[in-house]
């Protein structure tokens, strides 16, 4: 299970001509094996560039990045291993699905591993699995299931590669609420059997909430904010600043704050919310 | 990346070269085209390559931007290169050589030539809007309207494509990188393996440009769009006085080379 550094990793885009942009600047993290990361930031704050860079997908302008110590841009051999070690679930991943059936599809990342035919076998059904997709579906086209299942096929066709980090960008987009809830359930499945990391971009702040250990929060290529939901949840205001929700709770503690409510803590729960506002009614009682 | 090919992209700017009409700057490439198939003399060939470069600095697009546009096509320059210097006959440039001195000439004019044309274009497409492009096209072949040719039909077929273009390039990265992300390798092996190694990107692509063209003739339709028929548009062209000059620059210019052939110079 590999351990995550980036070490002021800095990345332009079209350096050199009018369409030059800074995408992410000096960002300095480390995510230590395991851990639930959510990833927080409006659209364009870098998240996506930032992600890419994890599995050498796109190489950094300045700056490393190191998984277990190693720098993943070494060599070109370096940048191939590293795709077996971090899997990335791109935002619609339900677009790069081309083979003629599901079961193939799933089996298109360990094969190019080069795996035997067995232990291929074994990791499609074990992914299939994991993320709820029937073996009775192995053998039908990946074009003509349902948005939802192929949203579940294309992110098996990664956790199938059974990556030590699993990065996820934007898994729940674009899906019922009940498909959302489904693909997270898997997801955490996945982290608790395998203990693996799982970087979850997300715009959904109540899954950020709920779901991550650590929340990061990008804001125009910098990261902005970075703790404990609990630690960021308690500073409401900033996050409406960068231009992002918070979680139903925290937005209704806030509303109640600025009407004269005098609630205490970092709320982003709704059990926070009730026992905040139940201490606040008890204290004015009195 | 695939980002990084620059064949035909507009660079935003301010110059007089961008503010041109898109119709002179088109009739422009044309005079300029005609001018560079006049040229024979070395005379003739340093005339058109002032003006290039003259264009190049007013519009002040970079030269290395136009040697990035002439990177894919450096096979067929060399090619053309190499063909000349073999298979023209004369006085060879030592005793018993294929190599003359005449093909040599014939090599370095022709490497001129293709290079001098590909600036040219790039240098219309660098400065011009793709949307001004199409629709002074357009403006320029109305008459063809009246021998009942599609023009409107096939304007808004080339804008669509050129609109496109972009779209499907980013695409192309994306599932690329989704796919390098499970491990696709597109860079190594035989030719075979490398052609088979595109299927999980155009298998992926056409999919999504066949939902694209059905989701635009949708988004059209609804939009009452009904051909060119009385069609109105929100930016009406006009010609300035300096599209004028323009014109009339490009005329001395190509009405200077003819005289330079003429004259045998």
């Amino acid at each position: 299970m590999p351990e995550l550094r980036i070490e002021a990793l800095t990345h332009v885009y079209s350096a050199g001509t009018p369409f030059q942009k800074t995408a992410i600047e000096n960002i300095d993290l480390t995510i230590p094996q395991g851990q639930m990361v959510g990833l927080l930031g409006h659209t364009g704050s870098g998240k996506s560039t930032f992600i890419q860079h994890l599995n050498a997908l796109l190489q950094p302008s300045s700056g490393r990045v190191l998984c277990d110590g190693k720098d993943i841009n070494a060599d070109k051999y370096s940048r191939r291993d590293v795709k077996w070690q971090v899997g990335l679930v791109f935002q619609y991943p339900e677009y790069q699905l081309f083979e003629e059936t599901v079961y193939k599809d799933i089996a298109f990342g360990p094969k190019n591993h080069k795996l035997s035919d067995k232990e291929i076998d074994e990791r499609v059904r074990e992914a299939a699995h994991f993320v709820g997709v029937d073996e009775a579906l192995f053998e039908r086209s990946p074009l003509e299931l349902s948005g939802g299942q192929k949203r579940r096929v294309a992110i098996a066709g990664v956790i199938a590669m059974r990556p030590g980090v699993l990065i996820l960008d934007e898994p729940t987009a674009g899906l019922d609420p009940a498909g959302c809830r489904q693909i997270l359930d898997n997801i955490m499945d996945y982290r608790e059997k395998t203990g693996s990391t799982v970087i979850l971009v997300s715009h959904n702040m109540d899954d950020a909430a709920r779901l991550a250990e650590r929340l990061i929060v990008f804001d125009h290529g910098h990261v902005a904010m970075d703790g404990t939901p609990e630690q960021v949840f308690a500073e409401p205001e900033k996050l409406v600043s960068i231009g992002l929700n918070v979680p139903q709770p925290s937005a209704i503690a806030m509303a109640l704050r600025q009407r004269g409510v005098p609630l205490e803590g970092s709320i982003y729960t709704h059990g926070q919310l009730l026992r905040a506002v139940l201490r606040a009614k008890e204290a004015s009682a009195c | 990346m695939l980002k990084d090919i620059t064949l035909g992209q507009f660079f935003p700017g301010d110059t007089l070269v961008h503010r041109l009409d898109a119709r002179t700057k088109l009739i422009w490439l044309l005079l300029y085209i005609v001018a560079l198939f006049q040229a024979k003399s070395w005379w003739s060939y340093g005339l058109v390559i002032a003006v290039t470069v003259l264009c190049m600095a007013v519009s002040r697009i970079s030269p290395k931007n136009i040697f990035k546009g002439l990177k894919p096509m450096l096979f067929i320059i060399v090619l053309t290169g190499l063909l000349n210097i073999f298979y023209t006959t004369g006085t060879p440039i030592l005793p018993g050589w294929i190599v003359t001195w005449e093909g040599i000439g014939r090599a370095v004019a022709m490497i001129l030539r293709i290079t001098l044309l590909i600036a040219g274009t790039f240098l219309l497409t660098y400065t011009t809007s793709p949307i001004a492009l199409t629709d002074g096209l357009e403006k320029l072949l109305t008459p063809l309207k009246k021998l009942h040719v599609p023009v409107h039909e096939m304007t808004i077929m080339m804008s669509m494509a050129l609109r496109f273009i972009p779209t499907l390039i980013e695409e192309t990265d994306k599932i690329m990188s989704a796919q390098k992300a499970r491990g696709a390798d597109f860079e190594t092996g035989r030719l075979i393996d490398r052609a088979r190694a595109l299927l999980p990107i155009l298998v992926p692509l056409f999919v999504s440009a066949f939902r694209r063209a059905d989701e635009l003739a949708v988004a059209m339709e609804s939009r009452c769009y009904h051909g060119g028929e009385g069609r109105t548009r929100m930016k009406q062209m006009k010609l300035q006085s300096i599209d004028y000059l323009a014109l009339i620059f490009g005329l001395v210019f190509l009405a200077a080379v003819i005289v330079l052939r003429h004259f045998g110079l």
